[in-house]
């Protein structure tokens, strides 16, 4: 069902865990649906230094969610913002149909995350 | 571990199928000899079916397509021909989804239906089932056992009460048959839905027991083969395949219950014991010999059978990101789980390829799949981490 580059995710999930003092922290999904993700950013300059997740879900939502943290890692800001949830299935090697619009929410948590470190940012001025 | 949506094909099954494959390809309707050898061979079948489900007379059971076609038959069958008597039918939440969707396309034309709450176990409570029926109520329809949390109903008790008010009594027994001793005539059951690929027959036949003087229609207009409510040529080498499983079921079920339920209860046992924060789906004793169906906090089941498949080990889920319609579970959902908690089911049903072995292994790897799964878990307590 899926590709080798998402069970490949799956099994070795990059980045995985929490960042304490992280400056953004985006969370979407619901365990109602079957899938939750949290994603912390570290922004140095205007670059995303690290990004490490937490995620109950299926295959699926695991393999994203390793993806994003690859995809946006030393990403600026504006660059991280343009990464679609498109990109993030198309470098995982596609996604099962029904699995693209339930399970691939990584872009959105990462843009939540940013959102959230923009607001703070905002706020701290 | 994954028996439950089917089973493989016993090789002696095969075997008793294959002539009928090549040599003896007679239509039973054929008045010449080659009709006459697959004439006997349906009766004999239809005689090893009658045994295993204590039915008096073989002609009683009528061969179908399958548990679905079964279960539309009879449903169907008996609500269309007793609507002048009344149009209520009692059925539970937890029925296999062929029983459910017949029950709401009946709703949609007039039918009404009762779905009787089950408890947290997934059992039916007789006195509460009576208290529903009413002067309108035709048909009762309860499954034997439940496939996915392995629940067996107090089939006898229920039928002893449709019996009492006169009510036609269907049993869905597809997970059932060939793994636990049933006697419609003890048990009053009046229709009784079973499969063969269920107890390792062949795909695409199963039967329907109908007791004589049901007042039950045709869905299907034919030929009037099977008592005229089951047109259609027979499936002579898939009835004789499911009449040899029923054989081989009633021989063997007793040995093999007995060694499934020992498997069962060290596999569960283990889990529970070496496994924080997981728990039996299900009754405790009254259940399936060979299910066990587990819950893991915090995790989802498609990644837990993701994990078990790349250790060589099959399993199934109650998890909506595993189903064509991203719900989870209907029977988990009804036994009072909130979605979260079916997700993180995982259904495994043994069988007789599985060992002493298979559980050692599997509780030697599962603890150290749901850690994996529970430490990338946004949901799990920090506590459980350390």
């Amino acid at each position: 069902m899926y590709s080798e580059k998402v069970m490949e995710h799956f099994m070795n999930p990059r980045n995985v865990g929490e960042i304490p003092d992280a400056d953004g922290v985006g969370t979407v999904g619901n365990p109602v649906c079957g899938d939750l993700m949290t994603v912390y950013i570290k922004v140095k300059g205007n670059r995303l230094e690290d990004v490490k997740f937490k995620t109950f879900g299926c295959g699926a939502a695991i393999a994203t969610s390793s993806m994003i943290t690859e995809l946006a890692k030393g990403k600026t800001i504006e660059e991280a913002l343009m990464i679609t949830r498109g990109d993030v299935a198309d470098s995982l090697g596609g996604l099962p149909p029904i699995k693209m619009h339930c399970s691939n929410l990584a872009a959105d948590a990462l843009h939540a995350a940013i959102k959230d470190y923009l607001e703070k940012k905002e706020a701290n001025k | 571990m994954d028996h439950a949506a089917g089973m493989p094909l016993d090789p002696r099954v095969f075997e008793a199928m294959k002539p009928y494959f090549t040599e003896n390809y007679g239509n039973p309707s054929s008045s010449h000899s080659f009709g006459a050898s697959a004439r006997n061979a349906l009766m004999e079948s239809r005689e090893k079916v009658a045994r295993l489900i204590g039915a008096e007379k073989s002609e009683d059971v009528i061969f179908t397509s399958g548990g679905t076609e079964s279960n539309n038959l009879t449903i169907k069958g008996v609500a269309y021909r007793n609507k002048e008597k009344g149009n209520h039918i009692i059925t539970t939440p937890i029925e296999h989804i062929s029983v459910i969707n017949i029950c709401k396309h009946l709703q949609k034309q007039g039918f009404e239906v009762t779905y009787m709450p089950v408890d947290k176990q997934g059992m039916v409570d007789p006195e509460k089932l009576r208290d529903e029926i009413t002067d309108k109520t035709i048909l009762i329809s309860v499954m034997y056992a439940n496939g996915e949390i392995g629940t067996i109903q107090p089939i006898r008790e229920i039928g002893k009460i449709a019996h009492e008010n006169r009510i036609y009594f269907h049993v869905d027994a597809v997970a059932a048959a060939g793994k636990v001793p049933i006697n419609v005539e003890e048990e009053n059951i009046d229709l009784l839905s079973i499969s063969s690929n269920d107890m390792y027959g062949p795909r695409g036949v199963g039967a329907l027991y109908v007791k004589k003087g049901t007042r039950i229609q045709p869905v299907t207009q034919g030929g009037g083969q099977e008592r005229g409510l089951r047109s259609g040529t027979e499936n002579i080498p898939g009835i004789v395949g499911m009449g040899k499983a029923a054989e081989i079921a009633q021989e063997e079920m007793v040995a093999e219950g007995r060694r499934l339920s020992q498997l069962r209860d060290e596999l569960v046992k283990g889990v529970l014991d070496k496994i924080e924060r997981s728990y039996l789906n299900g009754h405790p004793t009254k259940r399936l010999a060979n299910n066990s169906n587990l819950r893991f906090s915090y995790i989802e089941g498609e990644s837990l059978i993701l994990g078990l498949d790349m250790l060589g080990i099959q399993v199934s889920s109650g998890s909506a990101c595993t189903s064509k319609t991203l719900e989870p579970s209907h029977v988990l959902l009804a036994i009072g789980l909130a979605h979260e908690e079916a997700h993180g089911s995982l259904v495994f049903t043994m069988g007789k390829q599985n060992s002493e072995e298979d559980v050692d292994y599997v509780l030697e790897v599962l603890p150290g799949v749901v850690k994996r799964l529970r430490a990338m878990s946004p949901l799990t307590p920090k506590e459980m981490l350390r």
